[in-house]
């Protein structure tokens, strides 16, 4: 029978939720790491068990942490990430040019077909490659050589490459996402990247055609379809039919198009969700009920989803990596919260339940669904 | 031989407990017993002090004899004690966060 793994990465440790096909009971694993900031676990597609967790600390800088058990032992395994060449400046809150400085990284994602091939986004926003399990890290360099580099700023959270996206049909096109930068497409395997921001509009950029500075929040791909993007951008879901060439709005009947995780049926490529938050200044759910909004048709038209998640007096936010899919059928949906909380739908949303609610606050979950 | 006290973390990142007790050639520096560290424990690089720059990292504070030496030059003396092992070099996480 099939079972379920869930990867949570918290402010203080990672856990590892267990469950069998039917998503009822759980266990409980860890913490791990304890008293470290987990941004990200995630697991490779070509061997489950080979887990990799991103561990950082404000004290002792970055770690990366490899599992070849499914996440029972872990060792350490690199930590050295460093800018090809001199890295220039970007842009500060300020307007004042600063140079690029690496402070952690926010984002694994292990290669589609190569074991021990990983990729790592970074604050500040470079994207790095491993081909020796995270032993050894190499910058990808043109990204960050992008002329528009130098215009790059950091959003609120740092400026952070916190999405990376592996077309399954075509080994030489990736996707990734920056905050406060914007989205961007390398169809060389990596080494060159150009933006794919046309359509995003921003209150703050009074140019409708600016190249980069908006603040992408997550982007989601739905494997069937690589050419169909979904995004959560800081205001405004947006749908690219393009693979990010153009972009238009599917905000529709939300309450709030602020948000922060966008996700997509496994099954249904058309069907997505997002959490609704109140405002970029208001970190919360709108009138303190946690809703999932899903859509159907591909967005433009949302459903609330509630059955099982609070509907009165909550004020936890969810994270942009902290929301997955499983591939069961049917499909189950998680998200974890600022709260600690991290919950389960096995019905695709229709129904919700907490499988912890105490956990640290929750950066990012994952789901593996295993044979 | 310089005996030196990890922090909490670093000790499990290191997979040792308690002291750690280490051969330093020569007269005995912060750069030298760092060094040392790095050479016995490589999952240490770069969470003590910087990989290239091997500047300390800014929450890390070093110790001994009572003083706090976190200022003092990479390549200067360490007291004594520390030299002949009567006193362990310390290596702490600084009060900060929550």
């Amino acid at each position: 029978m099939s079972s379920v793994r869930v990867l949570v990465g918290t402010r203080k440790g990672a856990f590892v939720l267990s469950s069998d096909g039917k998503r009822e009971r759980w266990d409980v694993g860890g913490p791990y790491f304890t008293g470290w900031e987990i941004y990200h676990v995630k697991g490779s597609p070509v061997n489950p068990d080979r887990l990799y967790a991103s561990q950082s600390s404000g004290w002792f800088g970055q770690m990366i942490q490899r599992s070849d058990d499914g996440g029972k032992t872990w060792e350490p395994v690199g930590n050295e990430f460093t800018y090809e060449g001199v890295p220039g400046t970007h842009q500060w809150y300020d307007g004042t040019q600063r140079p690029w400085k690496f402070t952690r990284v926010w984002h694994v994602e292990p290669s589609l077909t190569d074991l021990d091939t990983v990729y790592a986004g970074v604050e500040d926003a470079a994207l790095f490659r491993s081909t020796d399990a995270g032993k050894t890290w190499q910058e990808l360099a043109g990204l960050r050589e992008h002329p528009s580099g130098p215009n790059w700023q950091p959003g609120a959270g740092g400026m952070c490459l916190h999405t990376i996206l592996l077309d399954p049909s075509n080994a030489e096109r990736m996707f990734i996402a920056i905050s406060a930068a914007g989205a961007f497409r390398s169809d060389d395997a990596g080494k060159t990247w150009r933006p794919i921001n046309r359509g995003l509009k921003s209150e703050q950029i009074p140019d409708p055609n600016a190249e980069v500075g908006h603040c992408v929040h997550r982007i989601a791909m739905h494997p069937s379809r690589p050419d169909v993007l979904f995004m959560q951008k800081h205001w405004d879901v947006m749908r690219s039919d393009d693979a990010g060439d153009s972009w238009h709005e599917v905000s529709g009947n939300l309450p709030t198009d602020f948000g922060f995780p966008i996700d997509i049926h496994a099954h249904e490529p058309e069907t997505i969700y997002v959490v609704p938050i109140k405002s970029d200044s208001e970190h919360i759910p709108p009138d303190g009920k946690l809703r999932v909004y899903r859509s159907r048709t591909g967005g433009n038209e949302w459903e609330a989803l509630t059955n099982g998640l609070p509907q009165r007096d909550c004020y936890v936010n969810v994270l942009r990596d902290a929301m997955a899919v499983d591939s069961l059928d049917s499909c189950g949906v998680y998200f974890g919260t600022t709260g600690g909380q991290v919950y389960a739908s096995a019905d695709a949303g229709d129904n919700w339940s907490p499988i912890v609610r105490d956990l640290p606050p929750v950066l990012s979950v994952e789901v593996q669904t295993l044979p | 031989m310089i005996r030196v006290v990890l922090p909490a973390h670093l000790r499990t990142l290191a997979r040792v407990s308690g002291e750690v007790e280490l051969d330093v050639d020569g007269e005995p520096t912060q750069r030298s017993v760092l060094a040392a560290v790095e050479d016995r424990f490589p999952v240490l690089r770069g969470t003590i002090r910087d990989h290239v720059t091997e500047k300390r990292r800014p929450f890390v504070r070093f110790f001994a004899c009572g003083q706090d030496l976190s200022h003092e030059p990479a390549d200067a003396a360490l007291p004594d004690a520390v030299a002949t092992g009567s006193e362990p070099f310390l290596i702490v996480g600084a009060m900060a966060g929550g």
